[in-house]
């Protein structure tokens, strides 16, 4: 892998950002939207609740944000990819001397940097408005953003891979995937609430663990590692089956002369 | 027979078969330093499927492609940094300018002396006004340039476009042609070139590949296929073979 060539592409997605106010929408938009509904919903909840559900606040805005980083995590991947579809550029890419691993380093890397920015902003609106401090967490904040970014490069992968494999067909998948998880994924209530035969689904989850600990972390202020060690495990394990995946798909694509149909379709 | 000492590509029994269709059936050809090659062939007859296979984006069934000496599954990346590749269904990204698609493909291709050389592209094919342009906003021929302005930042010595002229105005098509030949001229590049555009052939290429149904029917130079087809244009040849595959194999042994 040459990391210089990493680093023009990387350079490459920050120029078409620079100038498109769609692609930023995507950044700041979407996010702030989500904040401002989820927020005074909890604000709403809390008044009409008076109090019975206690840290409600936190709960609900910390896991809308925590959700915010794995879904931008994953966007970050599949779009920047599509994008490359969409303006047809796609063959130019793999016709110049660069690897698929330096792309989807790329990838990851900008996708990376698109999530830091959504992640700040929405911290520091969650302060000014609804006066939610997500460094309320402290250091368990770490281990948390490292299992979401993972999954959400995990199944940014998977989606790249089958949006190669069917074409712009299978586009929306781009924004269906994470939503796939989501009900399971124990996201905005405690895994308790689902029935057992959803929790084990729950418990394959990665980011099962992180909201759960997310709320254990603001109710007790203690960090369960074991959880920490289950859903690094996991990741683990559906990143390297969404990397296999991928290359799989390319090497199916080339098989099949799908990189030309994917640009010129 | 050509010698093939100074091949630049050599292309042997090359097959692709993409679910029952055969696209490409055992083709061989070899193109040497500074000489420019013409594939012609009616719609669908594995023109830009060729293309591919040598650029390594589809995988040949069987047979063999080696460039510059070496197997391009083998040495893909040190191959594609020599050569280069331009199409009409091919774009850059829209937002960006000019100059900034072609500066980060100058990056990519490890082009030294980036900012000079794209200027020198631009001025080649007379778009340095465009510069900062956004591509998005160029109509299709100036949008066709800049693909060719892309296609020429490595100096590559190995070219292969696929219907370069498709959408320039005759007056543009004709510099287009004038400067492919001035490249090929100054630098020796080797060009593969697909077209249906049979003014374009006439001009430019020194020998011609005739592809039916993925099969090489006939090869030779301009003058040698209108003397063996008896016709005063490769027009009439192109319709003639388009209709009946007739095969003439003139300057190959066998
Ligand atoms: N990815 C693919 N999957 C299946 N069939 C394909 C694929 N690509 C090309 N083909 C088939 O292979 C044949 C050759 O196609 P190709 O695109 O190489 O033709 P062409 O000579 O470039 O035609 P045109 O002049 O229309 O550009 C066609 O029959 C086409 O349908
Ligand atoms: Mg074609």
């Amino acid at each position: 892998m040459n990391l210089r060539r990493v680093g023009i592409l990387v350079l490459r997605y920050a120029f078409v950002y620079r100038r498109s106010v769609i692609r930023l929408v995507e950044v700041w938009f979407w996010p702030t939207m989500e904040l401002l509904l989820w927020g005074y919903v909890t604000l709403f909840l809390q008044r009409v609740g008076e109090g019975a559900v206690p840290r409600l606040v936190t709960f609900l805005i910390g896991a809308m944000i925590l959700w915010d980083v794995l879904y931008r995590a994953q966007q970050g991947i599949t779009l920047s990819f599509l994008e490359d579809v969409w303006v047809r550029n796609l063959l130019n890419i793999f016709c110049a001397p660069v690897r698929l691993s330096e792309y989807i380093a790329a990838t990851f890397l900008f996708g990376l940097v698109r999530v830091g920015v959504t992640l700040i902003s929405l911290a520091a609106l969650a302060w000014g408005l609804y006066h939610f401090d997500l460094f309320e967490m402290g250091f368990a904040l770490i281990p948390f953003m490292v299992n979401l970014l993972i999954l959400g490069l995990a199944l940014g992968v998977i989606t790249t891979a089958i949006i190669l494999r069917f074409g712009q067909a299978a586009e929306a998948l781009a924004w269906a995937v994470p939503f796939l998880l989501q009900p399971f994924a124990a996201v905005f209530y405690p895994v308790s609430v689902l029935p057992p035969s959803l929790q084990v689904i729950a418990r394959a989850i990665p980011c099962t663990y992180v909201f759960e600990g997310m709320r254990e972390v603001l109710r007790t202020g203690t960090f369960r590692w074991d959880h920490f060690g289950w859903a690094l495990g996991l990741n683990a394990l559906y990143l390297g089956l969404g990397l296999w995946l991928l290359v799989r798909m390319f090497d199916l694509a080339r098989e099949r002369g799908l990189l030309g149909r994917l640009t010129m379709q | 027979m050509r010698r093939c000492e100074d091949a630049v590509l050599r292309v042997h029994e090359l097959t692709k078969v993409f679910d029952g269709i055969v696209a490409v059936d055992r083709v061989s050809f070899s193109i040497s330093r500074g000489e420019i090659v013409g594939l012609l062939g009616a719609n669908g007859a594995g023109k830009t499927t060729t293309l591919h296979l040598i650029l390594g984006l589809i995988r040949p069934t069987s047979g063999r492609i080696e460039i510059f000496g070496r197997d391009i599954e083998r040495h893909r990346i040190e191959i594609l940094r020599r050569m280069n590749f331009s199409s009409v269904g091919v774009n850059l990204p829209p937002n960006l300018t000019v100059w900034e698609n072609l500066w980060l493909f100058a990056q990519l291709y490890g082009v030294s002396r980036a900012q000079e050389r794209i200027a020198e592209v631009l001025e080649l094919l007379e778009i340095a006004h465009l510069r900062d342009a956004r591509t998005g906003r160029l109509s299709s021929g100036e949008m066709t340039r800049v693909n060719l302005c892309k296609a020429l930042l490595n100096d590559p010595e190995l070219l292969l476009l696929d219907e370069p002229t498709a959408s320039l105005d005759p007056n543009i098509a004709d510099k287009v042609r004038r400067l492919l030949r001035q490249i090929q001229r100054e630098r020796r590049i080797a060009m593969l070139y697909t077209s249906h555009n049979m003014r374009d052939i006439e001009e430019v290429c020194d020998r011609i590949l005739f592809l039916h149904q993925g099969r090489i029917i006939a090869e030779g130079s301009p003058r040698e296929i209108l003397e063996h087809f008896r016709t005063r244009t490769l027009e009439e040849v192109f319709i003639r073979i388009a209709r009946s595959g007739e095969i003439l194999v003139s300057q190959r042994e066998r």
